[in-house]
């Protein structure tokens, strides 16, 4: 049985900085119950005459203890998530409610190999399952298929460098290609889901998350490749679809 | 009164008593589903309710066009906090379905093309709070909203209105669908704030 979900305080820990627009940040939510990879939060902020809002993030990283970690893009014109990327500071407080969602998970007892395909933002769901494999201690094969404008955007760019057994990572850039890159940027295509995938004959878990047109043109391509759509996993971010 | 956080000041965006508790307004219509999104054709549509008395009434894409259509003007409210105000469909009120079902069921489980369920009340689908529609704001409603046709329950949060419905099966015990068996309310009432099981 599942407990109710109440609001627990939550105070900033530390905060990273991903990119320019981008930064991770590293909460304290003391008696945390802990969670999945994949799982998400609701973020409640209050001002000071009471007014409060909310919004859904995804957590970035296993929990460590009491300690959750998201990772949060500034929306242009956003309410929440320029607080979160510009103004908070660390041993200022937020209220958080989850974890949530019990769909776009992955558990380490899963034995499938793993087909990961992030559009933007959409890789942090992604990241977290990632870090919940390395934490454990799996060897269930990893394939992470990361789509993104281009360099400077890049989330997790030290640890995603640094070579990890299982994990295989195809960066397609879809503004702008690094200087020498074989492949011309633009939108994932076939070709990349067929090269930086598994074969469908594999049966792969397949998890896409990005944007709605992101998410469906990802999920569309692996259909032709011929995964069960059973199979495949989809989440949508960013502040609204297209 | 929440713990306040230093520096919010927040944003306070239209609504007024439109907007359910924890809810913020959005312009455009976001994108919300598990998988990969179902293309069905409209030759081999059919939208199907099934009684308890396992009695099956059919309807094809054809005779759903022959069915008187209504042009419901509503809210819509998403458990992932964005409403939608003034949202106009074209379609058939679930009333018109129902109205030679013979049924003593007191519980809905709502199919999709793609596999995906949610359950409710049936009296939640009757008396002109549901509709199965075909077009969205005067258009043909795009299969990422849930085309060729999907519910619409506009008084619970959205994930009650299935995309790419195909039947209605009627139960005499509550039977949990897809969210509702992973973590998310049972019934979903936006003005309740019922979002999660136990809230």
């Amino acid at each position: 049985m599942r407990r109710r979900l109440t609001w627990q305080a939550a105070r900033l820990h530390e905060v990273r900085d991903e990119t320019a627009t981008a930064r991770s940040l590293v909460f304290d939510v003391p008696g945390w119950p802990g969670h999945v990879a994949g799982q998400h939060v609701d973020v409640r902020l209050t001002a000071e005459d009471g007014y409060t809002t909310q919004r859904s993030y995804s957590l970035a990283a296993p929990a460590d203890g009491d300690r959750i970690e998201l990772t949060v893009e500034a929306v242009p014109d956003g309410e929440v998530s320029p607080y979160l990327t510009e103004v908070i500071e660390p041993g200022d407080q937020i209220e958080i409610r989850g974890p949530v969602g019990g769909w776009f998970v992955w558990r380490p007892e899963n034995e499938a190999p793993v087909m990961l395909v992030g559009g933007g933002s959409g890789v942090v769901p992604l990241m977290a399952m990632i870090r919940a494999r390395r934490q454990a201690g799996s060897r269930v094969p990893f394939r992470l298929l990361y789509s993104l404008r281009d360099q400077d955007r890049r989330y997790y760019a030290a640890e995603l460098r640094r070579p990890e057994p299982g994990l295989d990572i195809t960066y397609v850039y879809t503004r702008a290609a690094p200087p020498g890159a074989a492949r011309p940027a633009g939108r994932i295509t076939l070709a990349d889901l067929a090269e930086g995938g598994w074969p469908a004959d594999f049966a792969p878990d397949c998890y896409v998350c990005g944007s709605t047109g992101f998410v469906e043109a990802a999920a569309d391509l692996l259909l032709t490749l011929g995964h069960a759509p059973e199979r495949i996993r989809t989440e949508r971010f960013g502040p609204t679809g297209d | 009164m929440g713990i306040v956080s230093r520096g919010f000041s927040g944003r306070r965006r239209e609504g007024g008593d439109r907007l359910p508790p924890g809810q913020y307004l959005v312009e455009d219509f976001p994108v919300l589903s598990a998988g990969p999104t179902p293309r069905v054709p409209l030759d081999r549509w059919e939208f199907a309710i099934d009684t308890e008395a396992e009695q099956t009434h059919r309807w094809s894409w054809q005779e759903f066009m022959a069915l008187p259509m209504q042009t419901p003007t509503v809210d819509i409210h998403c458990v992932t906090k964005w409403t939608k105000l003034g949202t106009s469909w074209e379609g058939v009120s679930l009333d018109v379905f129902f109205e030679d079902v013979e049924t003593t069921a007191e519980y809905a489980l709502v199919y999709s093309y793609g596999g995906y369920t949610t359950n409710l009340p049936l009296e939640d689908l009757l008396d002109g709070k549901a509709w199965i529609v075909h077009r969205f704001d005067g258009e043909e409603l795009a299969p990422q909203h849930g085309g060729p046709a999907r519910l619409i329950v506009p008084h619970l949060y959205f994930w009650k209105s299935a995309k790419w419905v195909r039947g209605i099966r009627l139960l005499n015990e509550d039977w949990p669908g897809f969210w509702e068996t992973a973590g998310y309310h049972n019934y979903g009432d936006p003005w309740r704030e019922q979002r999660y099981e136990g809230d």
